[in-house]
């Protein structure tokens, strides 16, 4: 039981307590700061599968930008959004969660038997890559070759993301417009 | 050694919490948290397997494409539920039953 073992099991029991309870709360803002609980521990996994950068790409926009979206969506949908949640009083365990729990549970039992099934850790590709020293261990420094391999060989994708993220924010900004005044 | 079988069951643990959450919830908010939360558990899996990719980084860069994607999802997401807000006066995706009025 290594130090990044413990860490690994710490870290995931965070992220998935959290992620449940924000699932099952029934407070809306206290949902979306447990959330924000959720996307920490999972920066911490990301160190953990030694992508150091995109953790802290996942610090930057996740946690100091979409959360703050998601604030502001909630704070500028007003009094009605805690008005729905104060109608739906109730246990956890209601009849009319019920169908919801069961899809997710199946799901979970299903892809929990995937993943042993396809046995992931003797992939002939990862074995490869493990035999042919194509890992990256923990004192690589991956930030340079992630930029480089972003400039040459993935410059496409790049591109057309950036394109993709310029139609996205004039979309929105044009759909969250004051109407009648354009 | 953290082998690839936790980091997947930790993301199919993620990822089922996140299809609770979009099927049973009744805010439209609370379905975009479950929403973000599937696009955690694919990203999760990216970088998982991206570890055995030195030399090209696929699973990292495709990975960060994932999460770029998410911010311009959300963007779109909010300013519709503000929208929608606006219109109906509710976010309850059950009350939101005309396309037009």
């Amino acid at each position: 039981m290594t130090l990044v073992r413990v860490l690994f099991y710490f870290l995931s029991f965070i992220a998935i307590v959290s992620a449940l309870y924000a699932a099952s709360s029934k407070n809306l803002v206290r949902s979306i700061f447990v959330f924000f609980v959720t996307l920490f521990s999972l920066a911490g996994l990301y160190v953990l599968a030694l992508a150091d950068f995109v953790a802290v790409t996942q610090v930057v926009i996740y946690v100091g930008g979409i959360l703050v979206l998601i604030l502001f969506a909630f704070m500028l949908s007003g009094k009605e959004t805690l008005n729905v949640l104060q109608k739906q009083e109730g246990k956890f365990l209601n009849i009319k969660k019920l169908p919801a729990i069961i899809l997710a549970v199946l799901f979970f039992i299903v892809l929990v038997n995937v993943v042993f099934k396809a046995d992931v850790n003797n992939l002939p590709w990862v074995k490869d890559a493990i035999s042919l020293k194509n890992e990256v261990t923990p004192t690589d420094i991956m930030i340079d070759n992630i930029g480089v391999n972003l400039m040459t060989r993935y410059l496409l994708p790049f591109e057309a993301i950036s394109i993709l993220l310029l139609v996205a924010l004039v979309g929105s900004a044009h759909l969250s417009r004051k109407e009648g005044k354009a | 050694m953290i082998t690839l079988t936790d980091f997947l069951v930790v993301s199919v643990a993620l990822f089922c919490i996140g299809l609770y959450m979009v099927v049973s919830k009744r805010n439209a908010i609370q379905i975009l948290i479950g929403i973000e939360l599937i696009l955690n558990a694919a990203i999760l899996n990216l970088v998982a397997f991206g570890k055995y990719d030195k030399v090209n980084n696929s699973g990292q860069i495709f990975a960060l494409f994932a999460i770029v994607l998410a911010a311009a999802t959300t963007a779109v997401a909010l300013a519709i539920i503000l929208n929608v807000y606006r219109r109906y006066k509710t976010i309850d995706p059950n009350e939101i039953n005309k396309l037009k009025d």
